[in-house]
């Protein structure tokens, strides 16, 4: 009951942020989702950490590590601080810069310019919404997952028999939506950014709590520093080394954190900022942030497979962390990591929700339908009514069993990144032609369908392409039909030209 | 000074593969792997080079956009926005905003 009282708590202390943001509402469509332009280097700093760092950043992290071994912070960590951070400078400056300029609130519209085209919406909208709706899944089913996982027991088994007396992850799930819909619903932009700073505050802050605790927990010995110790001697050699994972998957696996560079909820982020100068604090803070939490996390994940931790075969490794927490330390820390937990989740959740919402109002609903036709206030119930449109449709899917979401995960990663050409040749080569950028688009989609039907739709974790990941050649593929396309069609107007560059 | 700010992140690439240390076991400190050490030590490079192309490499362009583009900006959006949805209407991009849309 205590880590239920906990979360609990921390779920309306999240509710009071949203609401009071609300206060400072401008009532412009511009406020509600972009927050005025007003964000500066902190938040943005902590926005984009929190967005781009979900469930996976604890809960996967650990879990990976306990699977793999150390391999997976290069693989997952080290190489996303130097992407994440060369997306941040090399897209989110230039596109904060023409955002300000020419007034764009989603990627769509930019595109529809640069590209002189208005129908590479239609092209886009389908994809960008279905590579982000099983993003927001995992986040949804990960919240209701930990949330059952810590309360088991709570109440009496004739109560939630199938939950083994924990809240059912379903019921959870809802919750966690209801949520973030209400603190998005009446915070907007300001609400997300609010949240998201408190939620990356909680999250790495208490992740620090629970390595220490955890390490003296395992350690058994006298001194902070001979626990960390015991516990890394007793683990093996194979999980000390990076013998499962091939050299060139590892090379490979470096493209995924291209997809930061087309997330549309990121895109929105960096529309926030008050000036170019703020995304200075995230370019060159980002890494440094991600190794503060997923250090901690992997070593934690390594211990997890020696003796002291003594964790059952049946535990999946997902659930290692939350384990640990539960049978090594107390009620209240297992309350506060799980609420640790929620809120890397939740962080990322709001951005989604907000930036789906953003994306049907101005890239369908005002563009085809006009916007004189709409009140500033018309806007803004648009936009609300499409988010809560959009928790529902995921909070309904939510509820069938997806086993291989977080396999999911990595295949919208990797659509992302196929499309991240795209968006860099948009910015920085005037010969990007319409045509080519339909090239590059339609041979993303198409490679990425052919692969991820080869890898029994995420079926097969462990599915390479001549040993490398399947990014790898969803990568080459549109890059290839862009660049041969372009070179082969009319370029663009010199009009569109001296407008972009 | 820019193109050794992107030597230094093309250096961080080659070296964050790190072949050298695959099969390594020492433990740094008595606790961290050389393997995740040496991966920490990266990211840490990372913040010093973004830091260094901050200062060095800092897109020089954006100070009329800071300056003078916030009103010129929304009052080019509205504008744009209206003559993107004549042009959407019109099923071709004639006009306004969307000068040079040629889908149709």
């Amino acid at each position: 009951m205590t880590q239920l009282t906990i979360i609990m708590i921390y779920l309306a202390m999240l509710l009071g942020l949203g609401l009071f943001s609300s206060r400072l509402f401008r009532g412009t469509s511009e406020d509600y989702l972009l927050a005025s332009h007003s964000i500066g280097p902190f938040m943005l700093l902590m926005s984009l950490f929190g967005t781009t760092m979900t469930a996976f950043a604890l809960v996967g992290s650990t879990g990976e590590a306990y699977k793999e071994g150390v391999g997976v912070y290069g693989m997952l960590a080290s190489s996303s601080g130097i992407i994440h951070s060369l997306c941040f400078f090399l897209i989110g400056v230039k596109v904060w810069t023409l955002g300000r300029k020419y007034g764009y609130m989603t990627q769509i519209q930019f595109f529809r310019d640069r590209l002189e085209s208005d129908k590479i919406g239609l092209l886009l909208f389908p994809v960008l919404v279905g590579l982000v709706i099983p993003y927001l899944l995992i986040g949804v089913l990960a919240s209701g997952t930990v949330i059952n996982g810590v309360t088991r027991g709570t109440f009496s088994q004739e109560m939630f028999a199938a939950s083994q007396g924990g809240v059912p992850a379903s019921w959870a799930s809802f919750v966690v939506c209801a949520v973030v819909l209400v603190y998005v619903f009446f915070g907007g932009m300001r609400g997300t950014a609010w949240a998201n700073t408190f939620q990356t505050l909680v999250f790495m802050v208490l992740g620090l709590v629970t390595f220490c605790v955890l390490a003296t927990k395992l350690g058994g010995q006298d001194g902070f520093m001979a626990n960390l110790r015991a516990a890394s001697e007793a683990v093996g050699e194979d999980k000390l080394t990076r013998h499962h994972i091939t050299k060139l998957q590892f090379f490979t696996y470096m493209l995924i954190p291209f997809s930061v560079g087309m997330f549309p909820h990121l895109f929105q982020h960096w529309l926030t900022a008050k000036s170019a100068n703020a995304f200075k604090l995230p370019v060159v803070a980002h890494p440094i942030f991600i190794m503060i939490v997923w250090v901690p996390c992997v070593l934690v994940g390594i211990w997890a497979t020696t003796d002291l931790a003594s964790i059952p075969d049946k535990v999946p490794a997902n659930a290692v962390l939350a384990f640990l927490v539960k049978t090594k330390v107390g009620p209240v820390l297992a309350g506060f990591l799980t609420a640790g937990i929620l809120a890397a989740i939740m962080s990322s959740l709001d951005s989604q929700f907000l930036c789906l919402g953003t994306m049907f109002t101005n890239d369908i609903v005002l563009h085809y339908w006009g916007r004189e036709r709409f009140s500033e206030k018309q806007i803004i119930v648009l936009a609300r009514l499409f988010i809560i449109a959009i928790v529902a449709v995921t909070y309904y899917f939510s509820l069938f069993e997806h086993r291989r979401v977080f396999q999911l995960g990595v295949w919208c990663f990797s659509g992302f990144s196929a499309l991240f050409p795209i968006v860099l040749a948009s910015l920085y080569w005037r010969g990007l032609t319409k045509a080519g950028a339909y090239a590059g688009i339609l041979a993303a989609i198409c490679s990425w369908a052919v692969l991820f039907y080869q890898s029994g739709f995420a079926q097969n974790p462990r599915f390479l392409l001549f040993g490398m990941m399947p990014v790898a050649t969803m990568f080459l593929c549109s890059t290839a039909a862009m660049v041969l396309v372009s070179f082969a069609t009319p370029k663009p107007s010199e009009a569109t030209l001296a407008k972009f560059f | 000074m820019r193109n050794i700010i992107w030597l230094l992140v093309l250096l961080l690439v080659i070296l964050h593969q790190d072949n050298w240390l695959w099969g390594d076991t020492r433990l740094v400190f008595g606790f961290i792997p050389i393997s995740l050490f040496y991966h920490m030590c990266i990211s840490l490079a990372a913040g010093v080079t973004w830091y260094l192309a901050t200062v060095f490499a800092w897109p020089d362009n954006l100070e009329w956009s800071e300056a003078g583009s916030a009103e010129a900006g929304s009052a080019k959006a509205d504008s744009a926005k209206a003559g993107s949805a004549k042009a959407d209407q019109a099923s071709a991009g004639t006009a306004g905003h969307h000068d040079g849309r040629t889908d149709s």
